[in-house]
């Protein structure tokens, strides 16, 4: 065990199989012990079948390393991972709307979208859609800044993260999906 | 049916197939999987299910429970007396949330389980249809694994899947929820049995290095000791274990779910672990110098708190499940196996041995706990009898070689404590959950699953109570069990435990009980009582040799407290005699 047992920001990450009620089976684990789930993302991988969880908790190391493994303990989840921070990059998808009537016959909002690396999806007459990608605070950065242009709608993603070291997990969920039914 | 095809291997079909409905199917397939008794309950939704069954009651035995909780528990009853998976079903709704105690039991105490409950048509899912629930989410914290099936294609291989499940790697309860609809549709029915799940790896790959890493702590311990849980019993693993055992000089001690895996007589074991356990098991945790767990996971109850839990000893802990190792104690070495496997290879590795000194210890302490506690309470002086009078007379009697079947609470430390179980899987009771009401259906059916031994059910009046309807199961279906309760017109351990940390307000524990006898006789079940000791022999010769069923209704003194005892929040080295 780890001697600095204070709570701190993990991401885990969870393949599994395509199963009806696995979302509920995970979170189970983590509300049986009174954990807060921050975000928690879930889409179908590369592989057709399999699922990725990406959650992220602030918990001990020890309660990470024990979580870690009841979600290895449920039979549907093929593996389990957990990163800190600084092993993953993490990033999160923002979908923002802007009414244009505060912007139209300027050029502030070009300048905005270039300094923060957004771009825009949509456009109506009155108002548009504006999509970044980033992390946690540069999407706070740029909502406060359009905040102020009455912002009318505002989505983020969970976070989504992968690893900063070499990997082979493709591979083994491809090996996975070969196995078939006799 | 994408979901299952993709994520398991099945065997080759033994047959053609046919083309049968749903239900029919799914006593196929119980069939196939070599089941021949299951217990259930019949209701709506599951009523294609039973109407099948009709045509097969030559192949498969259903025993009808008064109650859903009883039908469960009988289900892990046959399932821990026969080591196969017990079979258990239910209707929806109700049927299926009366399962849930028994689901919650066998999922703590690691009992394999399938069970199956009915559901109203896939068309009125989600419509708060008659006697609908959601049972896959009610269930799902006390499963292993479960599944709804709503097309009868699914059926088969979800059945298998379940088999494979329950079984492979740590056991557990699993439940399939199918649909009314599917139970009527036909569709070409082959049953292939379940080879592989992608996901789930049961058996994990011993790491022959910590076998080395284990064997060279055990070659250069001085005061080695082994704890003895359910896993060898579940891994058949008791030859290997006395082997090991042997070989080494190693003393052994038990859990409440390992008791019977060491024969009691054997002169390397040292008793019974935990709060109600024995002085010199509990005392010498703390002085042992290297500890090996196998196949148990800790528990609350054996540990007592864990800051004082055995902080000398280098841990060697073998165990199936990944999250068990260092859940509640830290290892040194952790064996990542079945138990069968792991003992064997560490039986290789390891030096014959003799800790004769260190063993002579467990019996110094053994003597301090027979003069102050076992003398006493074996051979009372009191006007009342004594549970461990009695016990111990059954055991003397029987000579341990029965099944004991328990539910929880003072008798159920007691029998722990004084039946001297001789052969493997003998000891029946809920563990982990703690499950009043457990004993009387969990030992009818440890009796249908183990036909060639005497099945006792030993009970208090309060857990007597909470399933006392299966003895219409009983009648019905002439199950031999023999039933004893120790009546001491309390909720025994509250009340032990109201005593000693409560100021002895017995806040609801005081129970006004009906004529014993008499309802046991009502069921046609042959009953006696008996208050005096003198009478005691003579009533057990007679319930024991008793043919069919048997009530005995033995009156003990009402405040009797259990000891030796670790009091919650201590540590097992302050076990208390008094």
């Amino acid at each position: 065990m780890q001697e600095d047992q204070e709570p701190r920001k993990y991401i885990a990450v969870i393949y599994t199989e395509d199963k009806v009620g696995l979302t509920n089976r995970i979170s189970l684990i983590l509300t049986r012990r009174k954990m807060n789930i921050e975000s928690l993302q879930t889409s179908e991988t590369e592989v057709p079948g399999i699922f990725r969880f990406t959650i992220q908790l602030t918990i001990s190391p020890d309660q990470m390393e024990k979580v870690t493994k009841q979600f290895e303990k449920i039979v549907d989840v093929i593996s389990a991972h957990y990163y800190l921070p600084k092993e993953v990059i993490i990033q999160e998808v923002a979908l923002y709307k802007v009414p244009t009537k505060h912007l139209i016959g300027s050029d502030r909002i070009e300048k905005l979208i270039r300094k923060h690396f957004a771009r825009i999806l949509f456009v109506e007459p009155d108002f548009l859609i504006i999509e970044k990608t980033g992390a946690h605070t540069e999407i706070n950065d740029l909502f406060k800044e359009l905040e102020q242009y009455g912002l009318q709608e505002f989505v983020r993603s969970g976070t989504l993260a992968i690893t900063k070291k070499n990997t082979d997990i493709h591979d083994q969920l491809e090996e996975l999906a070969r196995i078939q039914t006799s | 049916m994408f979901e299952l095809q993709k994520t398991i291997e099945l065997e080759p079909a033994k047959q053609k197939a046919i083309s049968i409905r749903g239900a029919e199917a799914i006593v196929k397939a119980l069939i196939e999987e070599n089941v021949n008794t299951i217990f259930g309950y019949p209701g709506g939704a599951i009523m294609p299910f039973y109407d099948a069954l009709y045509g097969y009651s030559d192949q498969l035995i259903h025993i009808l429970a008064r109650h859903e909780q009883g039908a469960i528990h009988a289900a892990q009853g046959y399932a821990r007396a026969s080591g196969e998976v017990g079979v258990c079903i239910a209707t929806s709704g109700p049927g299926a949330t009366n399962l849930v105690t028994g689901l919650a039991d066998a999922m703590i105490d690691s009992t394999p389980l399938v069970c199956i409950t009915g559901q109203v048509p896939s068309t009125l899912l989600g419509t708060d249809a008659f006697q609908e629930t959601d049972v896959l989410g009610i269930s799902m914290p006390v499963t292993k694994w479960n599944f709804q099936v709503t097309k009868a294609e699914e059926i088969p291989m979800a059945i298998a899947k379940a088999f494979y499940i329950a079984k492979n790697g740590r056991p557990g309860p699993v439940l399939i929820d199918i649909t009314k609809d599917a139970q009527f549709a036909l569709f070409d029915f082959v049953y292939k049995k379940c080879k592989t799940v992608r996901s789930y790896k049961p058996k994990p790959v011993v790491n022959t290095k910590k076998i080395v890493e284990a064997a060279e702590l055990i070659n250069a311990a001085k005061r080695p000791y082994i704890l003895v849980g359910q896993g060898v019993l579940l891994a058949n693993a008791q030859d290997e274990l006395l082997h090991f055992m042997e070989k080494t000089g190693i003393p052994a001690a038990s859990t409440l779910l390992g008791l019977s895996g060491v024969p009691a007589d054997h002169p390397l074991y040292v008793g019974y672990l935990g709060m109600h356990g024995n002085y010199s098991t509990n005392v010498l945790t703390n002085e042992c110098d290297v500890l090996i767990a196998v196949g148990m996971r800790f528990d609350d109850r054996v540990t007592g708190v864990l800051a004082k839990y055995a902080k000398q000893a280098k841990v060697i802990h073998i165990e199936i499940d990944d999250a068990e190792i260092d859940k509640n104690v830290k290892t040194t070495v952790a064996i990542l196996a079945d138990a069968k496997e792991a003992l064997a290879l560490l039986s290789i590795e390891a030096k014959p041995n003799k800790h004769e000194a260190w063993i002579q210890q467990f019996r110094d302490l053994d003597k301090e706990e027979y003069d102050e506690v076992i003398s006493k309470h074996i051979a009372p002086t009191s006007e009342q009898l004594q549970m461990a009078e009695v016990v111990h007379m059954l055991s003397e009697k029987t000579k341990g070689s029965i099944i004991t079947v328990t539910d929880v609470g003072q008798h159920q430390m007691v029998v722990s404590r004084y039946y001297r179980y001789q052969q493997p899987l003998s000891s029946i009771t809920s563990g982990g959950l703690g499950t009043m009401g457990f004993a009387l259906p969990a030992a009818m059916g440890a009796q249908l699953g183990c036909k060639s031994k005497q099945v006792v059910a030993i009970i208090g009046d309060g857990g007597y109570q909470m399933t006392i309807q299966e003895l219409g199961t009983i009648m019905q279906f002439k199950i031999p069990v023999k039933i004893m309760i120790l009546n001491n017109h309390f909720l025994g351990m509250v009340r032990q435990w109201q005593e000693m940390f409560f100021e002895g307000r017995y806040s609801f524990t005081e129970m006004h009980n009906p004529d014993f006898v008499k309802i046991a006789e009502a069921y046609n079940i042959p009953a006696a009582k008996v208050v005096k000791r003198e009478e005691l022999s003579a009533a057990m010769d007679k319930w024991l040799n008793t043919e069919g069923p048997a009530f005995l209704d033995v009156e003990v003194e009402k405040e009797q407290n259990v000891f030796p005892m670790v009091p919650s929040g201590a540590g097992v080295a302050e076990i208390r005699l008094k």
